[in-house]
């Protein structure tokens, strides 16, 4: 079980990661600084094993692999939203952060709720509530399942 | 069953006679341009490759700009890793040559390329009719290891142009026209297809700032067929010699398209984006007298010589309002330099403004002109996010340069024909 942070819709990457850390040498010089303009309290009460939830058209903006990058370092199972941004989504992919489509779930939960999220199922639980999520397209599945796209890589070296 | 242009170019870069929209296929890229934003990132992960290795050096263009000139010591320790590494490489690297969207125009884009950028706005590159599009770092460093990736054909939307835009009406009021009535995601995965008789009247500045916009309805590339604009374009950086007639696309007239929106070019009025989202647009006129502490003339979408001509032209013989900052930034060397022999920065100088070298300035939002906490910014840059030019607590209005210009004069958001 892990815990719901729930955000609205067109969340852009400059939210989840400012500009002014992208810069700095590592992620995770970067890491607390994650929502820093939306919660400024997201990083220090974020969990390993909890969940980023939001409505449509999450991740939107410029193409920082940060954004992905700092949400799992701080331990952030997946992120599950009613639509993604195209260049997020892909990224997470490859750096190995699950991303998930359910276009249920947002407008049925709260901030602070606990939810699970059971991936070969492809099924969200809240309390005595079930979601279905919409599967990956089998050629991100299989690099998300490898670990990300550089163990990918490695593997095929 | 007719392409697209994208559709065009994904066959070409996947050897392919035809394909569609919905397909997935191993592409070749042509160039792969990173910029200071990610590129020390992707050389940690390429020194934690197993085999790492580079699979074609030429194709690989490196641009420091988004903090340039250096702001701080810990950027200072990222630009040094992205520079050591290019050098030893021998990857062709620029720094001070301007905004890596401008230099890679100038410079590099040719007609038909399939080309990745660890950058949104790479979707620009449409407009010299290449297929541009944004990656992150690790697509990136796979790219450029292995000389290749993975692409889904995008669905296109056309937009059909007809007539002129009016008198004090511009390219970036058009985009955000189309932006504002498909919404932030309404092209999220598509490309942006754009033609009809009406682009013929739409110069490379704003056909540049048109596709570099595109991102922001989520689309993953823009693309416009190349004419005699375009052409002039190149052969004016000592590039025509350089085209690929056969890689010379457009679309065919059977072509599928996911939706076609026609836009009357008259219609369109002065436009601005208010915070904190690129699709929260508006008449500029429902928002003139919003005061404003900082004005923006610059970045990969405005700061072409033709827009400083617009800016100059507007603040000639006037002066930037009382407290009130005018950053003037042109997006290249070569703008620099032909701005400053057209005696553009003299004006913008005399007039109060001041002008900075070419970098992304304050569209990025950590280097120059960051704006504090309750602060006002009317900007050619790319995006209004919250926080995007500095405080968390500040605000970001989106215009033309005419616009922008023109409220640097009255120090509140006001069109060319109010000052």
């Amino acid at each position: 079980m892990g815990k719901i942070f729930r955000f609205y819709k067109d969340v852009d990457t400059d939210q989840i990661i400012a500009s002014q850390y992208l810069l700095f040498p590592t992620i995770d010089e970067m890491k607390e600084h994650t929502f820093e303009s939306l919660d400024p309290e997201f990083a220090t009460s974020v969990k390993p094993g909890d969940y980023v939830v939001a409505d449509e058209n999450f991740g939107c903006g410029s193409s920082r692999e940060q954004a992905p990058s700092v949400l799992k370092a701080l331990g952030v199972k997946a992120v599950v939203a009613k639509s993604f941004a195209r260049i997020f989504y892909r990224n997470s992919i490859n750096i190995g952060l699950p991303v998930i489509i359910c276009k249920d779930l947002y407008d049925n939960v709260n901030a602070g709720d606990e939810m699970e999220l059971n991936m070969e199922q492809g099924t969200i639980t809240v309390g005595d509530k079930t979601f279905t999520c919409t599967s990956l397209p089998e050629n991100l599945q299989k690099i998300l399942d490898q670990g990300g796209l550089i163990a990918s890589l490695n593997k095929e070296d | 069953m007719g392409m697209t242009i994208a559709e065009k170019i994904i066959a070409r870069a996947a050897g392919k006679e035809t394909v569609k929209a919905g397909d997935i296929h191993t592409v070749t890229l042509d160039l792969l341009m990173s910029n200071d934003g990610t590129s020390h990132l992707t050389v940690d992960k390429y020194n934690a490759l197993k085999n790492p290795r580079i699979a074609d050096v030429n194709k690989l263009v490196w641009i420091v700009d988004h903090n340039l000139p250096c702001d701080s010591v810990k950027t200072a320790a990222s630009h040094k890793k992205m520079r050591d590494f290019a050098i030893e490489k021998g990857i062709r690297f620029y720094e001070g040559e301007g905004v890596c969207h401008q230099v890679m125009l100038e410079k590099h884009v040719l007609p038909g390329q399939l080309i990745f950028g660890a950058d949104s706005h790479t979707c620009a590159y449409g407009a010299l009719g290449a297929f541009g599009t944004g990656v992150g770092n690790t697509d990136y460093l796979y790219a450029m290891v292995t000389g290749t990736s993975w692409v889904l054909v995008p669905e296109t939307i056309r937009i059909n142009l007809t007539g002129n835009l009016p008198k004090g009406v511009y390219a970036r009021d058009l985009i955000l026209t189309i932006i504002g009535k498909i919404s932030a995601n309404g092209a999220n995965y598509k490309a942006m297809e754009f033609g009809g008789e009406g682009l013929k009247n739409i110069d490379m500045a704003g056909r540049i700032s048109i596709c570099n916009l595109c991102v922001e309805a989520g689309a993953k590339t823009a693309l416009m067929a190349v004419d005699d604009v375009a052409r002039a374009f190149l052969k004016d950086n000592n590039r025509d010699g350089d085209i690929v007639e056969s890689d010379v696309f457009d679309a065919d007239s059977d072509a599928t398209y996911a939706q076609v929106i026609d836009i009357d070019l008259s219609t369109v009025k002065p436009i601005v984006a208010k915070p904190h989202f690129v699709d929260n647009v508006c008449d500029a006129k429902d928002v003139a007298g919003i005061k404003i502490d900082e004005a923006f003339l610059g970045s990969c979408n405005n700061g072409r010589i033709e827009d400083l001509r617009v800016g100059a032209a507007i603040i000639k013989g006037k002066k930037v309002a009382p407290n009130v900052r005018f950053l003037v930034v042109p997006a290249s060397r070569t703008v620099y330099e032909q701005a400053l022999s057209e005696g553009l920065l003299a004006t913008f100088m005399e007039a109060g403004a001041i002008v900075m070298n070419p970098n992304c300035s304050v569209c990025w939002g950590a280097c120059q002109g960051v704006i504090g906490e309750g602060e006002t910014l009317i900007s050619t840059g790319t995006r209004n996010f919250k926080g995007r030019a500095g405080h968390r607590e500040s605000f970001v209005y989106l215009a033309s340069a005419a616009t922008v210009t023109a409220s640097a004069i009255k120090g509140e958001i006001a069109t060319e024909d109010m000052v």
